[in-house]
C-alpha cells in the first residue's frame, strides 16, 4: 500500500459536548449533530481499518501519549459542562497500532508514552467524537495527545511516525483532529439559544479558515497555523498544532475535495465539521515555505551560553555555541 | 457566631508526593522520594492536628474552567482519579465529603455580586487530582468535608492582571460566605510556585539524583516570594504576582495563591515556611499562615 492511500479521508471535528448531550438546545448544535451523522456514514463507507484521532483536548507534557488500552470504559463528565449530563462510554481501541506509533515515534527521536490504565481520563473531545461517529465501535480507534510544548517539527514527525505504523501494519485509516477553529469560550453563562461566535475577529478568521478548507488547501492552512494561533486562539498551548499532524498523515499538499458540513458557535467557539477527501485536482500552493523534518533532533539551545561570540557567528547547528565544546 | 479562617496554606499538589508516601488509596508503589517536601507536609499536618476546624476550602489549578468559576456541591464523591500526565504514579481511590451548605453559601454570595459562578452537582463527576493531592497531604484521614473551587482561566484568557482582579472579588465572596457560615475554615491554595518542568523523567521517577530546579531564574523568583512570605509581606507578594506568574511560568496563573492571600486579608504576620523543594523541576513550597 502506498503512503498516498494509507489515509483515505480526513476530518476536523469540534469537541465540546453540546452536539451529543443537548442537540436540541440550539438549532446550530442540531446542525452539528447532523454533520457528525454524515461523518459517521462517510467513515462507514470508507473501508478504513482504524480511526486515528489527534485531540487538542488531550494535552500532554511528557512528550506525546498514545492510548493503547483495548477497551476504554467509564462514565465521563465534562469539567466545564457537567450540568449537561454524564456520558457513559465503551470505546474500542487498536492497541497494537497505538504501540507501533509509540515505537516509530521513538525511532524518529520523539519522547512517546503508551497509555494503558483503567480509568485513564479520556478527553471530552475524543469521547464525544467517537460516541457520534463510531457508536457501535465498528472500527477501532487510536487517540494521540497534543503535546503542549511541541512545535511544528515534533508534530510533523509525529505524523510521519503515525504513517510508519500504518505502513507496517498495512492498515487504512481515517484521520481526525479534534479541535475548534477559534477557541474562545464565553466567560459568562449564556442561554444556549443565544449562542454566538465570541467576537467578530474570531468570526472573520473562522471564515478565512473555512474558505481554505472548502478549496481543499490543507497544507496551506497547516502552514498558516502560527498565524491562526496569534489571531484566533487563546494561548493555552504554545501553538496551533492539529493541522500540522493532519496534513502530514493525510499528505502535505492541497489536493483535496474539502467540504464544510457545518459551522456553528458552541459556547462562543467556532465549531466546524470538515471533510477532506484526496483528489487529483490541486488548488494553487500559495503558502508553502516550511520544511518537512524526518526526525526530531531536540530543542535548539537558543538560550544557551553564547560561547561562539568570540569566534564569529555560526547558527547552522542545532546547538549554536556548544558544538566545539563537546557539550551537544 | 461569626465564621473565620483559622489557617491558610500554600499546599502544592505534585502527585509524586502521594506516590512517594504509598498510601493504601494509591495503586502504584514507590521507594520514597521528595522527602523534604513530604516532611514539610508532616509539619503542616501537625499544625492542623492541633487546630479545631470544620471544613477545608481548596482552590485547584487542575479543575480549569473557562465559563465562570465552579464549586463542588454534591455531598459525597467516590471514585478513581488517574493523573492524565503521570498515570504511572497516581491512580488514587478517593472517598470524600463536601460541605454543600458552605458551597451554596459561596454561590449565593457570588450571585449577589454578579460574579459568574456555577455549582457542580453531577454525582458522576471525577474530582481533579490537584484537589485530591492537596487535601490528602493536608488531611490524609479525610475526616473533614471540603469545598473545592475551580480555577477560572482568566490569566491564560486575558492576563495575570485580570486574574488578580477576579481573585480579589472571589476572596471577598469567600470571606463573606465563611463569616455567615459560623464555621472554622482552613484554606488551601493547591499550586506550585515556579512551574517550568522537565519533559522527560528518569526511568525510576523517585531517583532523586535527577531532581533539581529547571533553571536558576525560577529558583531566584521562588526565593523572592519565600523571603516575602517569611517577612509577612503578603500584600507585596500579591502585587508581584503578575510578574512572578509570567517570568517564573508560575502555577500561580491558576489564581490560587492570590485568592488565598486576599481571602486571608493579606496577613502581616510572618508565614511559616515548612519546606521548599522541586518536583520534576518545578518549585514547590509548603507555607502556613496560622490565623488563630
Amino acid at each position: 500500500m502506498s503512503a498516498q492511500n494509507l489515509v483515505v479521508k480526513s476530518f476536523v471535528l469540534p469537541g465540546l459536548p453540546q452536539p451529543l448531550l443537548t442537540p436540541k438546545a440550539n438549532a446550530g448544535y442540531a446542525r452539528l449533530r447532523d454533520a457528525f451523522e454524515k461523518v459517521r456514514a462517510e467513515i462507514e463507507a470508507s473501508g478504513a481499518d482504524v480511526i486515528l484521532i489527534y485531540s487538542t483536548m488531550w494535552p500532554s507534557v511528557l512528550g506525546h501519549q498514545v492510548q493503547c488500552r483495548e477497551l476504554l470504559e467509564w462514565t465521563h463528565v465534562d469539567e466545564e459542562f457537567h450540568d449537561l449530563g454524564s456520558i457513559p462510554y465503551k470505546l474500542k481501541m487498536d492497541g497494537a497500532l497505538g504501540r507501533a506509533i509509540v515505537k516509530n515515534g521513538e525511532k524518529r527521536g520523539l519522547h512517546m508514552r503508551p497509555v494503558d490504565y483503567h480509568g485513564f481520563p479520556v478527553d471530552t473531545g475524543s469521547v464525544v467524537a467517537l460516541k457520534l461517529i463510531n457508536p457501535d465501535n465498528r472500527i477501532p480507534a487510536v487517540v494521540l495527545s497534543s503535546n503542549m510544548y511541541a512545535d511544528r517539527a515534533e508534530t510533523v514527525v509525529l505524523g510521519k511516525a503515525t504513517l510508519d505504523a500504518l505502513k507496517e501494519q498495512n492498515k487504512k485509516a481515517v484521520a481526525i483532529v479534534i479541535s475548534t477553529l477559534s477557541n474562545r469560550l464565553h466567560q459568562t453563562f449564556l442561554d444556549p439559544k443565544d449562542d454566538k461566535i465570541h467576537s467578530l475577529k474570531d468570526q472573520e478568521w473562522n471564515l478565512k479558515m473555512i474558505e481554505f478548507f472548502e478549496k481543499g488547501r490543507l497544507e496551506d492552512l497547516s502552514q498558516l497555523s502560527r498565524q491562526i494561533q496569534k489571531e484566533a486562539r487563546v494561548k493555552k498551548v504554545n501553538n496551533f498544532k492539529p493541522l500540522w499532524w493532519l496534513s502530514t498523515v493525510s499528505g502535505p499538499h492541497n489536493r483535496y475535495k474539502g467540504e464544510v458540513l457545518a459551522y456553528e458557535p458552541v459556547c462562543g467557539t467556532g465549531s466546524a465539521v470538515v471533510s477532506l477527501v484526496p483528489t487529483e485536482f490541486a488548488s494553487r500552493d500559495l503558502e508553502f515555505d516550511e520544511d518537512s523534518p524526518e526526525v526530531f533532533a531536540g530543542e535548539r539551545n537558543v538560550l544557551g551560553p553564547s560561547l561562539n561570540e568570540t569566534r564569529g557567528m555560526n547558527s547552522q547547528t542545532l546547538n549554536a555555541g556548544l558544538e566545539d565544546e563537546g557539550l551537544e | 457566631m461569626t465564621g473565620k479562617i483559622v489557617l491558610g496554606a500554600l499546599a502544592p499538589h505534585p502527585p509524586h508526593l502521594v506516590y512517594a508516601e504509598n498510601p493504601p488509596q494509591n495503586e502504584p508503589k514507590a521507594e520514597g522520594g521528595w522527602e523534604t517536601l513530604r516532611w514539610g507536609y508532616d509539619k503542616l499536618r501537625a499544625s492542623l492536628a492541633k487546630l479545631d476546624y470544620d471544613v477545608i476550602i481548596v482552590l485547584s489549578p487542575h479543575w480549569r474552567t473557562y465559563v465562570g468559576t465552579h464549586v463542588l456541591a454534591h455531598p459525597h464523591f467516590k471514585g478513581l482519579s488517574v493523573d492524565p500526565v503521570f498515570p504511572h504514579l497516581f491512580r488514587y481511590n478517593y472517598d470524600l465529603k463536601v460541605d454543600v451548605a458552605l458551597a451554596e453559601a459561596l454561590n449565593a454570595e457570588a450571585q449577589k455580586t454578579g460574579y459568574p459562578m456555577k455549582l457542580m452537582k453531577n454525582p458522576d463527576y471525577r474530582i481533579d487530582y490537584g484537589t485530591i493531592v492537596s487535601c490528602h497531604l493536608a488531611n490524609p484521614k479525610w475526616d473533614k468535608p471540603i469545598v473545592a473551587i475551580s480555577s477560572h482561566s482568566s490569566s491564560a484568557y486575558f492576563s495575570p492582571d485580570v486574574m488578580q482582579e477576579e481573585m480579589l472579588a472571589l476572596a471577598k465572596i469567600t470571606r463573606a460566605a465563611i463569616e455567615k457560615s459560623g464555621k472554622k475554615v482552613v484554606l488551601l491554595a493547591s499550586n506550585s510556585l515556579s512551574h517550568r518542568h522537565f519533559t522527560k523523567e528518569p526511568p525510576l521517577p523517585e531517583d532523586m539524583s535527577h531532581e533539581h530546579i529547571y533553571n536558576h531564574s525560577q529558583y531566584l523568583w521562588d526565593m523572592k516570594l519565600i523571603e516575602l512570605f517569611k517577612a509577612g509581606k503578603s500584600k507585596e507578594v500579591f502585587q508581584l504576582m503578575p510578574d512572578f506568574t509570567e517570568q517564573a511560568i508560575g502555577e500561580t496563573d491558576s489564581g490560587a495563591l492570590s485568592w488565598l492571600l486576599a481571602t486571608m486579608n493579606f496577613p502581616t504576620k510572618p508565614a511559616e515556611v515548612h519546606a521548599y523543594g522541586t518536583v520534576i523541576g518545578t518549585g514547590n513550597a509548603i507555607v502556613e499562615w496560622s490565623l488563630t
